[in-house]
């Protein structure tokens, strides 16, 4: 067996050599990638030794350094607060009429720390190792250390601002075991958890406004940003209300967006979740990385018709009692199912994985809920052509425990379920379906969270850095306010150092290009005068997505997505419709924007795919299976991060202001591992 | 089913609004109330008509960005946000009117939409606890009383959607600023700054023109969170506390 190495140096693993090509003709290898700030030495100190490098910012020179956030959820505003209380200038912006409204909000569940308050055996290493092996070796073991290691002090913080935790009855702060991880160390606030994270982030952001070192500027969206010698320094951003598209310039660019799960149309994302801050970054140098990786969820309400406009996600906890079936004869899937006996019933998880059960890990159980369904066995109304959805039964659960015990457990959920689509879940199974949830894939970010543009700093789901290949129950919350309370204010200062840069005018060169080329593109927008909505073409590429580039992938399918995505951004430049003017708040100009970002985005996504000829974390590739139908995963050819470059088309699509999207170039970045050994999941 | 709708559209904040009537057809129960307004809108820009413009982002009713007057009630007649409400609480051949929040501290932006800024300026003045980052003592070394955390989580829960204000006839955002003091004054983190929490936000809740509370109830009855009426018995109570200490 191969040894981990305490000193750090010595990889337990071999990079990995490449021997399919699926893509090829898709793409143009490139350079292989090095990050530049990896840390050194044995994987407890290097974020220690990290801070004492990374060199200070005299206090009386940072009121001199302006630094925008594009971004107040938790990984923005956390780090709006804290920069602001350092005393550096700071320029906040979000797409809401609030910064407490950003999508962070919508997390239920809760969030991971290694406190080991409980005493079950957690430690800051446990939970950097299921961290690693929950993302499927597919993550930076340094990265990945340093979130387990500040996972303790953001839970102190929380509670210093007044995030009221759960509590047990001495006072002490309650923690429960979740996504089937061995040890207790997810802290919740009912099934609030996100949205009071965020409003102790808001409330320290507010409170720097009045200090004066926070502006914020909401309703504001950025779509550009401003390059300047190949640095970042600043970006173009549209006034939501008066649509005056403004300029503002910094020494540095943070963007925390959040993620782009809305390229599938439907997701658990809110409405207005977009790509376009990370893809505009990413038209002008930025890399982006892992962009296929998505986490598809088990537990959401079933699309209910062509109207359907989000998913709604149900926490995850659900599957500790409820049994999930679907009938064994497609005659009965219109039956109701008390009707249907016993053995007429295919519990299908209890059935293929008799030790897991009902509580396998989201991707399989996500999948083998779309296989039942597309085998014609699903339940609920017909969308398109077949019924989506599978039962979450809590007969059995309610006859163990009464209906006031499941009532104790899951009330609001049971309530909310019942509110959305009208049956009563004390007498009817649920009817759940998976739905697109979170993205692992983001711009690619170096130890120190700067992306390969410098003076771009990319934090929470918007980069790419932790998660691997799958992100563990609780721990995107850990991830955003590690990045924004506790990372990039240690890191970002090593940057500013050298500030503050020289300063740049509006009517520099480099900003101007910026300011036509988005005034260019809305002009475009609401020139073509076509046929079609924004949201037609967003929900067609939806389908492409889910259809293709969902749980289960084949080289086919996502060459045929790939086609289809090109036709339709064709299409959508040359017969879409928006109404309305540039200059007044105009939300179908909103959404065209982000729909032409998702378009670009979607191809690349499906290119990745294409690349990845291996089943790994939350997605499945139909080529790389074992011989009874598991997930293979292929180190000797995959275990490194794809970090895509952008490159404008040779033959423009004349109707495309800005330029249409040519051949992405691969680099590589290996991905080696000194303080843990790869190893292959089974759940049989 | 087929409805009629009756829509306040208005340019911007300088223009004259009016009442528009639309009728709908094919909308199912399933739906949502914003997913019929969005096949309105699909039918309207089909049509040449510009979109209907209205607030909403997380759509599962925790964000607080949707609502909307629904005859005369804001977020219609159920217990939960906009986006929460679905169709099948009306009939078909139902008359529905639809307005923006209506108060003097909400001007109207365009159409349904209004600017609840002044949410965020009244937390600006003190709807906070004062812990820099890495401030912060071991999370353990205060215990909290578990009644106590519970009462402060439950006034948390505040979305800020503004609905209170838009029900209260005298338009005060009474209920939402004594949920924010009652969420950090449970607290033994929220004592120190507990006087001048609450005597700045009540200032900047009167400059910002919000008008007085007079016991009516109507905002508790529209808070979909059911942000219970005692929280402003709390805020009166630590206003006066307040003022006796001399601030
Ligand atoms: C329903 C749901 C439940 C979840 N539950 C959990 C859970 O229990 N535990 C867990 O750990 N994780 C959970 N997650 C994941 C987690 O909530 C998110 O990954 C995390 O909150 C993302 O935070 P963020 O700060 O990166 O982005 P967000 O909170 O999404 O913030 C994005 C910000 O960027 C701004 N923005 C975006 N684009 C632009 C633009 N172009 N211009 C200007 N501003 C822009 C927005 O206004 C917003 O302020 C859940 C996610 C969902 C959807
Ligand atoms: S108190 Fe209730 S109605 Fe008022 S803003 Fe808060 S949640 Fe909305
Ligand atoms: S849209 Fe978020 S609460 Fe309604």
């Amino acid at each position: 067996m191969a040894m981990t190495d305490p000193s750090g140096t010595v990889p337990t693993n071999k990079p990995s050599v490449q021997v399919s090509d699926d893509a090829a003709g898709y793409y143009t290898p490139g350079e292989p990638l090095v990050d530049p700030r990896t840390p050194t030495g044995p994987i407890a100190t290097r974020w220690t030794n990290r801070k004492f490098e990374n060199r200070l910012v005299n206090p009386a020179n940072r009121r001199k350094l302006t630094v925008i956030i594009v971004g107040t959820g938790l990984a923005g505003g956390a780090a709006a607060a804290t920069l602001g209380e350092a005393g550096y200038n700071v320029k906040s912006f979000c797409y809401q009429d609030s910064p407490r409204r950003a999508h962070s909000i919508a997390a239920q569940g809760g969030i991971n720390a290694a406190k080991n308050y409980k005493e079950d055996g957690d430690s800051v290493h446990r939970l950097f190792y299921d961290t690693v092996k929950g993302g499927d070796y597919r993550s930076r073991e340094s990265n990945v250390y340093r979130l387990a290691e500040v996972s303790a002090n953001i839970i102190d913080q929380c509670v210093a601002q007044g995030v009221p935790f759960a509590r047990e009855y001495g006072g002490l702060l309650d923690n429960r075991s979740f996504g089937g991880v061995q040890v207790s160390r997810t802290f919740y606030a009912r099934g609030q958890t996100g949205q009071q994270l965020l409003i102790g982030a808001y409330q320290a952001l507010e409170r720097q406004v009045a200090a004066g070192t926070v502006s914020m500027y909401t309703r504001h969206e950025m779509l550009d940003l401003i390059t300047v010698d190949g640095k970042a320094r600043g970006i173009i951003a549209r006034d939501m209300v008066t649509g005056a598209v403004e300029t503002h310039t910094a020494d540095v660019v943070v963007i925390a967006s959040g993620g782009y799960g809305n390229v599938f149309y439907l997701s658990t994302n809110a409405m207005g979740s977009n790509v376009t801050a990370a893809w505009r970054a990413h038209r002008k140098g930025a890399l982006m990385a892992n962009p296929c990786y998505t986490q598809i969820h088990p537990t959401c309400i079933p699309v209910s018709g062509d109207h359907q406009s989000k998913l709604t996600l149900m926490s995850e906890s659900l599957r500790n009692d409820g049994r999930i079936w679907v009938p064994k004869n497609k005659e009965d899937c219109d039956k109701d199912p008390r009707d249907i006996p016993e053995e007429d019933r295919d519990y299908y998880l209890e059935r293929i994985y008799p030790s897991f059960g009902n509580l396998v890990p989201r991707d399989i159980a996500s999948r083998q809920a779309k296989n039942v369904c597309d085998e014609g066995r699903g339940v609920g109304p017909m969308v398109g052509d077949f019924r989506r959805g599978v039962y979450l039964d809590f007969s059995d659960a309610i006859a163990r425990l009464g209906k006031k015990g499941i009532e104790a457990k899951y009330d609001n959920l049971f309530d909310m379920y019942e509110r959305i689509t009208g049956e009563n879940p004390y007498e009817v199974p649920m009817r759940i379906y998976p739905a697109v949830h979170y993205v692992m894939g983001g711009l690619w970010v170096d130890y120190d969270l700067q992306s390969n543009v410098p003076g771009l700093f990319v934090s929470g789901e918007a980069n790419f850095s932790d998660h691997g290949a799958n992100r563990l129950g609780a721990s995107a919350l850990m991830q955003g306010l590690a990045d924004g309370y506790f990372v990039l204010p240690n890191t970002i200062r090593e940057y500013l150092a050298d500030g503050p840069f020289e300063a740049i005018g509006d009517d520099h060169p480099d900003v101007v290009a910026a300011r036509e080329s988005v005034q260019g593109r809305i002009d475009r927008f609401l020139a073509i005068n076509g046929e079609r909505s924004a949201d037609s073409y967003h929900k067609e590429l939806g389908n492409l997505m889910w259809e293709y580039c969902g749980m289960e992938r084949t080289a086919e399918g996502l060459r045929k997505a790939i086609d289809g995505i090109r036709e339709l951004k064709r299409d959508f430049w040359s017969n879409l419709k928006v109404l309305g003017t540039a200059d007044s708040l105009n939300q179908s100009l909103e959404k065209a924007g982000r729909v032409a970002d998702f378009l670009e985005l979607g191809e690349l996504m499906c290119i990745d795919a294409l690349n990845r000829r291996e089943s790994c974390g939350g997605h499945f590739r139909a080529e790389s299976q074992t011989e009874d139908g598991e997930a293979l995963r292929i180190d000797e050819e995959f275990a490194y991060v794809a970090a895509w470059e952008f490159t404008p088309a040779v033959e423009n699509d004349p109707n495309e202001p800005q330029g249409s999207m040519g051949t992405p170039v691969l680099h590589k970045e290996d991905l080696l591992y000194t303080a843990i050994e790869m190893k292959q999941r089974s759940y049989k | 089913m087929k409805l009629t709708l009756k829509i306040w559209r208005q340019a911007d904040a300088q223009a004259r609004g009016e009442m528009r009537t639309y009728q709908l057809d094919g909308v199912s129960e399933d739906m949502s109330f914003l997913e019929m307004l969005d096949v309105l809108n699909e039918q309207l820009n089909a049509s040449g008509e510009e979109p209907v413009a209205f607030d909403s982002d997380c759509r599962e009713g925790i964000c607080g960005t949707c609502g909307l007057m629904i005859n005369g009630q804001a977020h219609g007649p159920e217990v939960t946000t906009t986006c929460q409400l679905h169709m099948r609480t009306f009939s078909d051949g139902d008359e529905i009117t639809i307005e923006p929040w209506r108060a003097d501290a909400f001007p109207v932006v365009k159409d349904l939409i209004v600017d609840r800024g002044a949410f965020d300026r009244i937390i600006q003045q003190g709807g906070f606890i004062s812990a820099n980052t890495g401030s912060a003592p071991e999370a353990n070394s205060v215990p909290v009383p578990r009644d106590k955390a519970l009462r402060s989580f439950n006034m948390a829960t505040c979305i800020g959607c503004g609905a209170c204000v838009a029900a209260c006839p005298n338009g005060s955002a009474s209920l939402f600023m004594g949920a924010k003091i009652t969420h950090l004054g449970e607290l033994p983190q929220g004592q120190p700054e507990r006087d001048t929490r609450v005597v700045n936000m009540v200032a900047q809740h009167d400059h910002e023109g919000f008008g007085g509370c007079t016991n009516i109830g109507e905002c508790t009855a529209a808070c979909p969170k059911e942000i219970p009426l005692d929280v402003i018995s709390q805020l009166n109570k630590d206003l006066r506390t307040a003022l006796k200490h001399g601030h």
